[in-house]
């Protein structure tokens, strides 16, 4: 393990090729002028991905856009170039993991389009300060620990199944409406069901080895 | 070299002189290691003169400096089990407490020194000697096979490791082949080289799963498999769990029936490592057969223990459970259900056991995939990964850090900034803040694993920030960024944000090699230098040798009936022996063995000569042939 204090190059939003100085626009990963590989930017998420910015995405072309920008960006493809290079192409494949990671998860999709309209999240893993919601989280977890049968829970994670599918449904409207209230509760609700659910596969599993 | 200058341009089974060294890839197993190349996208392991691909990861250390690895070196186990260094890797990173013990044995460890790191030293041969250095000799010994077979020098490799190694074992593998004189290309997951392998091989696309279950690391790994790209899903593993466990299991149940006979226990590391090594012997017996035996010789004092297939399941079941509960866990973390799974691939000797193969077969509800074989497909995906960086291709790989990473704050809780399966490359930062009033330094431990407390994650390293600026607690902010690069392994920065003041890090890795101890090992390989020398040019005379012996190989398979049954007797005979001498360290040994063998196929050459001549002048008119000439 390496430690260093400078911190990994800031990444200078380049108005200029590193290498030949020819003008370089924020959305290109190559210089036009000498095809180097440019340093990432701050580049939106939704824009590193060539994707319209909103909640709906289409998970396919997601995909898609991702694997593409990693075959000309992962540093696989930069294995016989200069070191420089290594290292920006290290940036940019970093920068494209994080807008992928950000974006193929709903909730963190979520918060992330959510922190832009200005509103107000706890961090992630936070306490619920919602009290109806804390009600409900309370007796769903005991209805999960009074569980005994593979069924049993079956049941109770479809339930919050259906649930964390209608909340994507209306999350998608009220980000529509920029209804900033509506889509804090419904994140917290989100993160919660969300939570929840792998609680539930984990104790399905538990039950399910236990009967072998 | 007669025989090779009679070679027409483009027949030779050589590869064109002047062409770039070629990369190879390395599996460094526990058990077994193997090397392979790849060329034009087909990998092929390399092989020894019995077709063996597997070298035993065993080395031996002799009294006059003499180092042995491989069957060599496994041969004198039995002799002299003081000089052998065994199943090394589970200790590539480690300390002296991760040591396994058997019955009261544990193999003889070296205290660290002061200002040594915790990295565990065994002393073998007399020697204190770290597991970087024994996986060293390893690598080297696997460098010298690659070198031989394709008649080049070798400098780069693509070398996987365990997808749940932490950090330190990574650093370590990587120290270890830079004093093998290797550059390291990538570090490759090892379940991700086999998806490679075998998604290429069978041109699958889906969700694959595969089941690496090796001497001593167990790891299970999803797969998306699309158009050429390799994403990996998920991870899981254990970086110590593997065959070796089920040997251990038998050999601590036959000295639990010797003590309840009232006869004496291994009573020393080398005699513990007899006993495992005649469990490991019963645990092969038995999957072909019903019932095994294990025999010790202990104390002067002879036991057979008879272990049926029954018994050994039941040892061995709690182990397999372990594997089978963190497939579940891998699955919970993709969001996916055994069902969506297209394929199992077992890979790793220990996939052989019957009960590994029943219970992943329950688990999935399917048929494991063992069309390949589990020994030699992950230096194949390794291979293939060499060439892609080396050659270029067509696949991506794309993976996954195996374990969560972060810093321990206030009360010894882990605050964690890079979550387990995050896609490599990554960089992610988190800020700290200070909790006193004028705070100048901050402690920073950096810490591996999924637990929530500090003392539960493993220990990577401990920093200390100075010169942070005098402020109220809680408001300077002190950015901690983690970089994952694509070889899984961290670099950390530390920055205070406020002010550009510079500050100063302290570095002490908690089980890595230090850059002192680094300096003073590739010193002592160059004290050696002479022995080196002499290494070089041995590799060298094997290298001549080898590309004799390829030469002739390609001259008989076309040419053979220009000798008599006698002449080619002769002929075998030599290369025999000079093959012989390869395998053997005497330099003198394979210069005059080759010369015997060039001397004897001087007929054999000219023949050859004078019917290349007849051939290429065969059905010319005599017209024809003048404008030849003339």
């Amino acid at each position: 393990m390496n430690i260093s204090t400078t911190a990994a190059t800031a990444s200078e939003a380049a108005a200029k090729c590193w290498s030949c100085s020819a003008a370089t626009t924020e959305a290109t990963s190559f210089c036009a002028a000498c095809g180097l590989v440019q340093p990432p930017g701050q580049s939106d998420h939704f824009a590193r991905l060539g994707l319209e910015r909103g909640f709906d995405i289409d998970m396919a072309s997601l995909d898609r856009r991702y694997f593409e920008l990693q075959r000309q960006l992962h540093p696989d493809r930069f294995a016989r170039k200069t070191a420089r290079e290594k290292a920006i192409s290290q940036q940019q494949a970093a920068a494209l993991n994080e807008a992928y990671e950000t974006l193929k998860n709903p909730l963190k999709r979520a918060r992330y389009l959510a922190r832009r309209l200005g509103v107000d999240l706890p961090g992630e893993g936070r306490t619920i300060d919602d009290p109806d919601l804390l009600m409900e989280a309370m007796e769903r977890r005991e209805a999960l620990a009074e569980a005994t049968t593979v069924q049993a829970v079956q049941a109770l994670a479809s339930d919050a199944n259906d649930q964390r599918m209608a909340l994507r449904q209306s999350l998608s409207a009220l980000f529509a409406s920029n209804d900033k209230s509506g889509v804090r509760a419904a994140i917290l609700r989100l993160a919660y069901l969300d939570k929840f659910t792998e609680e539930a596969r984990a104790r399905r599993f538990n039950l399910g080895t236990a009967d072998q | 070299m007669t025989l090779l200058e009679i070679h027409e341009p483009g027949e030779t089974p050589l590869p064109h002189a002047g062409d770039e060294t070629p990369a190879i890839g390395i599996d460094l197993g526990t058990t077994n290691s193997v090397v392979a190349v790849a060329r034009d996208g087909q990998p092929e392991a390399l092989r020894d003169d019995h077709g063996a691909a597997l070298v035993p990861s065993v080395v031996y250390y002799g009294a006059d400096g003499q180092v042995d690895v491989g069957l060599a070196a496994q041969v004198r186990l039995a002799q002299e089990p003081d000089r052998i260094a065994s199943s090394i890797k589970r200790l590539m990173g480690r300390g002296a407490a991760d040591v396994a013990v058997l019955g009261d044995m544990r193999a003889a460890v070296v205290e660290p020194g002061s200002g040594e790191t915790d990295m565990v030293r065994l002393r073998v041969g007399g020697q204190a000697r770290t597991p970087v250095e024994i996986s060293a000799d390893i690598l080297r010994a696997l460098r010298v096979r690659a070198e031989v077979a394709l008649g080049k020098t070798i400098e780069r490799a693509v070398v996987t490791v365990p997808a749940y190694f932490d950090d330190a074992a990574r650093t370590a593998t990587r120290d270890a082949a830079r004093l093998a004189g290797l550059e390291v290309l990538r570090l490759v997951n090892e379940p991700t080289a086999a998806a490679l392998a075998y998604g290429l091989d069978k041109a699958v696309e889906g969700v694959y799963a595969v089941y690496d279950l090796g001497g001593g690391t167990f790891d299970f790994s999803l797969l998306r498999l699309e158009k050429g790209v390799f994403q990996v899903l998920a991870t899981g593993g254990d970086a110590a769990l593997g065959g070796d466990d089920f040997d251990h299991a038998l050999a601590e149940r036959a000295l639990a029936e010797r003590a309840a006979r009232g006869q004496p226990g291994a009573s020393s590391a080398g005699e513990a490592k007899i006993a495992l090594l005649s469990a490991r012997r019963a645990k092969e017996a038995l999957t072909d057969a019903s019932q095994a035996e294990v025999n010790l010789v202990l104390g002067g004092i002879v036991s057979v223990h008879t272990v049926t297939g029954g018994d050994f399941e039941n040892l061995i079941a709690p182990l397999v459970d372990r594997t089978i509960s963190i497939c579940a866990r891998v699955l919970a973390d993709a969001a996916l259900d055994p069902a969506a799974v297209n394929g199992v691939v077992l890979v790793g000797g220990s996939t052989r056991v019957l009960l590994v193969r029943h219970r992943v077969a329950a688990l999935f509800g399917k048929s494991p995939l063992a069309d390949i074989d589990p020994d030699e497909v992950v230096a194949l995906g390794a291979a293939l990964q060499a060439e892609a960086l080396t050659v270029g291709s067509d696949t991506l790989l794309l993976d996954v850090t195996p374990l969560s990473l972060g810093i321990e704050t206030m009360g010894g809780i882990v605050e964690k900034v890079i979550p387990r399966n995050t896609p490599i490359p990554v960089s992610l930062a988190q800020e700290f803040t200070t909790y006193q009033d004028g705070q100048g330094a901050m402690a920073l431990h950096v810490v591996q694993g999924e637990r929530e407390m500090a003392v539960d994650c493993r220990s990577l390293a401990r920093f200390e920030l100075h010169g942070i600026p005098p402020m109220a607690a809680g408001a300077a902010r002190i950015r901690v960024t983690f970089t994952v690069d694509a070889d899984g392994l961290l670099a950390v920065a530390a920055q205070e944000k406020t002010t550009g003041v510079a500050q100063r890090v302290e570095v002490k890795p908690t089980y890595g090699i230090s850059e002192e101890d680094m300096a003073r090992m590739l010193y002592d390989s160059l004290e050696h230098a002479q022995d080196d020398m002499e290494g070089r040019l041995l590799v060298e005379a094997r290298v001549e040798a080898g590309r004799l012996l390829l030469a002739l190989d390609a001259a008989l398979a076309v040419d053979a009936d220009l000798l008599s049954a006698s002449e080619r007797a002769d002929l075998d005979a030599d290369a025999t022996r000079l093959r012989a001498a390869i395998a053997g360290t005497d330099r003198d040994a394979v210069g005059a063995a080759a010369q015997a063998l060039e001397e004897r196929s001087k007929t054999f050459a000219e023949r050859r000569m004078d019917r290349g001549i007849r051939s290429a002048l065969s059905g010319l008119s005599l017209d024809q042939l003048e404008s030849k000439v003339g």
